[in-house]
């Protein structure tokens, strides 16, 4: 059983950096899937840098957000510095409320998630609505619920390098 | 806490305090913000960062058009022969017009000779493919398969073989980005093809497209074609560009509102055709008497102290 919060007994291996700026970089190139405009695809970068910044705020925090946020301003073709300013405010979120979220399951740590995907969308989209865009619509939204639901797999996914085999010896405690 | 002017060292080095560096970088956001939107300043750094994840950006396509294709190669054999019927029916109906096309433009620049009027003006044209949507949601562009190397140039008209789809917004070297009509930046002069009428025809967001600043009486009904009237020196003139909808001509307001569809498959995938850069006619020459003059006045106007 995955418990990868606080309140778990089971202890984990420190992240490796490497694994981390691997795992940011293949959601970028997730976001570069050119799906067009298909509602309710989620914000990979978002959701992966949540994460880290959540399970990490000492190795990834605002600086990780700026960088991937202008990678991602890019190659969305969207105002420099929306997703930065964005994403920015998300880590900065996100690692005020690491040490509380971590103490919950998996379940509401996915509600916490919720609001501050919202949020980051609510930014961009204030962003882009006072330099005179369109509105998209209110599916727009619905990319941060499917993000929400793929909370659980992607704990499991980023999290499996750092679990340790379960070996019984009988001479250690932990 | 301080004893005697000293501080004992931290436990954990943690860099700079979150709300110090929050503020930084928002503040570092928002001069980028402001340098992208206000002064145009980062299109070499958007080049730049663009030519690095093209590869990357190729990479990730290969799946998407795997599928696509793969898909087209279980179509109907039905379908393409109903396609192939009614392209030939489409190009038996043009044929009588393509065959004199030839006559009547010799006939057309005799004539315009004659009338001693100005030559009409031919842009050459390059083919391209669109690759796809952008992700951005606020805005409608595409993004098409030619670029900087293939000599594509900011501000020329996309066509396809319906009508015009749009403007060359942003080049980079390998591909470029394709403003559509139905973005809401975006605005093209029409001339409503029965009445002469010259307008200006905006988007209006939610893929529709909007006649702009025309008083409530302007000669204008439902089904009308709109063409390109060229006055703005990009578009050729008499490119199909769209068809007015519903009008609703409400007297509380100055202006009717004017919903109009576009004509080409502006939402489409396909193939697009980009225009090459019209060399706009010089302005006719004006007396230089008269630019003199005003500039005599500033000059008394404000006598130096």
């Amino acid at each position: 059983m995955i418990q990868p919060t606080h309140s778990s007994r089971r202890i984990l291996l420190p992240a490796r950096s490497w694994f981390i700026y691997l795992s940011l970089t293949i959601a970028l190139v997730l976001n570069l899937i050119p799906l067009g405009r298909l509602p309710g695809i989620p914000d990979w970068v978002a959701l992966v840098l949540l994460f880290w910044s959540i399970h990490q705020p000492l190795r990834i925090g605002m600086g990780a957000g700026f960088m991937f946020g202008l990678c991602m301003d890019v190659a969305n073709a969207s105002v420099m510095g929306q997703h930065a300013l964005a994403y920015v405010l998300l880590a900065f979120a996100a690692g005020g409320l690491s040490r509380r979220i971590l103490w919950f399951p998996i379940a509401q740590q996915a509600l916490h998630v919720l609001p501050l995907l919202l949020g980051t969308q609510l930014v961009m989209l204030l962003i882009r609505m006072t330099t005179g865009a369109e509105f998209p619509g209110v599916l727009y939204f619905l990319s941060s619920f499917s993000a929400v639901l793929l909370w659980y797999p992607l704990n499991y996914v980023l999290l499996l390098p750092q679990y340790r085999p379960i070996e019984h010896d009988e001479n250690r405690p932990i | 806490m301080s004893v005697a002017g000293h501080t004992p060292p931290p436990f954990f080095k943690r860099g700079l305090a979150p709300l110090a560096k929050l503020s930084f970088f928002i503040a570092l956001s928002l001069v980028f913000l402001v340098a992208d939107l206000r002064f145009r300043m980062l299109e070499p750094a958007r080049l730049l960062v663009a030519s690095a994840l093209w590869p990357l950006q190729k990479a990730v396509m290969l799946p998407v058009e795997g599928a696509g294709e793969a898909g087209n190669y279980f179509s109907d054999v039905a379908n393409l022969q109903r396609e192939n019927a009614e392209l030939r029916e489409r190009q038996l109906a043009q044929a009588n017009q393509l065959l004199r096309q030839t006559h009547l433009d010799n006939e057309n620049r005799h004539l315009r000779a004659l009338l001693e009027m100005q030559e009409r003006l031919d842009a050459p044209a390059k083919a391209a493919e669109i690759l796809y949507h952008a992700r951005d949601p606020y805005a409608r562009r595409i993004i098409i398969d030619r670029g900087l190397t293939h000599g594509i140039d900011n501000g020329q008209a996309v066509i396809d073989d319906l009508g015009v789809i749009g403007q060359v917004t942003r080049v980079f070297p390998m591909s470029s980005e394709v403003t559509l009509l139905t973005d809401k930046n975006q605005a093209i002069p029409v001339l409503v093809a029965r009445s002469g009428l010259r307008a200006v025809l905006a988007g209006a967001g939610s893929g529709a497209m909007e006649l702009k600043f025309l008083p409530a009486n302007a000669d204008v009904q439902p089904g009308d074609t709109l063409v390109t009237s060229g006055l703005d020196g990009i578009y050729l003139p008499g490119l199909p560009v769209a068809k007015v909808t519903t009008i609703d001509r409400d007297n509380s307001f100055s202006f009717a509102r004017f919903e109009c569809e576009p004509l080409a498959g502006v939402e489409r995938h396909g193939q697009v055709l980009v225009l090459g850069k019209l060399e706009p006619p010089p302005p006719p020459e004006e007396p230089k008497e008269e630019i003199k003059k005003p500039a005599k006045g500033r000059a008394v106007a404000r006598p130096k102290p």
